[in-house]
């Protein structure tokens, strides 16, 4: 027997709202990076399950560059984090109040 | 056994993405985000992702959380997350829980209620994949080129020592 489709988008649905708390909860800057990992996978994983569902290759395509998109944004993220943990030894989103004006 | 598998794995997922969420140890939430990867892959197996799963495991297991690891080992002592309690009161953590428990309830709720029909199926091959990337979405990859660099100029930027 082969799996609904609507599974994969619950399994989708599920690590989506994982990633939206740890973004909420976690305080070091690097996790908060990793719980927007956990969220963008979980929009590719909703990508490929589309793909699947119709017969398309579009949606692949786009989960591509949603792997593309991620990696820049990877790179630029952790080059700030550095910055910061360079500027104040701490990476603490809750202490980095002298970036304000 | 495809069923089986796809319980295993997609339950591996999600416990291993609580860990990230959880876990008190950066290290241990990146060794435990990289489980969260390498099921997602075999979940994009089970779809006929084939491409897309071995680029998934190139490009994430290999590349970036490597360099997340990097920079947490670089950190060294600072690479530390303070204990759940002392990031928030208790009254906001009840609150916070309260809100988590029915933002899923609700998605499941949708989720389920909605019957997909069986799918279509497809074989995401390398040769598929990249007729349909170099003949319908040419200038969007040829946009990602720039995205790339862009993403290097800044991050060298961004880290030089004397950047002033």
């Amino acid at each position: 027997m082969s799996i609904p489709i609507s599974a994969y988008l619950i399994v989708s649905g599920i690590l989506f709202a994982i990633g939206l708390f740890g973004l909420l909860m976690r305080r070091n800057v690097l996790l908060i990076l990793l719980s927007i990992e956990i969220m963008l996978n979980a929009a590719n994983l909703n990508l490929i399950a589309g793909s699947a569902l119709h017969g398309q290759v579009d949606g692949q395509i786009t989960a591509f560059f949603v792997m593309v998109i991620a990696a820049a944004e990877v790179t630029i993220g952790l080059a700030i984090a550095v910055l910061l943990f360079r500027k104040s030894n701490d990476v603490d989103s809750n202490d980095i109040r002298w970036l304000s004006g | 056994m495809n069923a089986i598998l796809f319980y295993v794995f997609s339950g591996l997922a999600i416990v291993s993405a609580l860990g990230v969420v959880f876990l008190s140890r950066p290290t241990r939430a990146l060794l435990s985000l990289i489980v969260t990867m390498f099921s997602l892959a075999i979940l994009f197996i089970f779809l006929g992702a084939y491409f897309v799963a071995m680029i998934h495991m190139i490009v994430y297991a290999g590349a970036v959380l490597v360099l997340f690891l990097f920079v947490i080992m670089f950190q060294g002592i600072g690479a530390k997350e303070l204990p759940l309690k002392e990031r928030f009161g208790l009254g906001s953590l009840i609150l916070l829980g309260l809100a988590g428990i029915s933002f899923l309830s609700a998605l499941l709720f949708i989720l389920t209620r909605y019957q997909t029909p069986p799918p279509a199926g497809i074989s995401g091959s390398v040769e598929l994949v990249g007729k349909t990337l170099f003949q319908n979405y040419l200038l969007p990859f040829e946009l990602t080129s720039i995205i790339l660099l862009l993403g290097v100029f800044a991050a060298v930027a961004l880290a030089k020592k004397d950047a002033t």
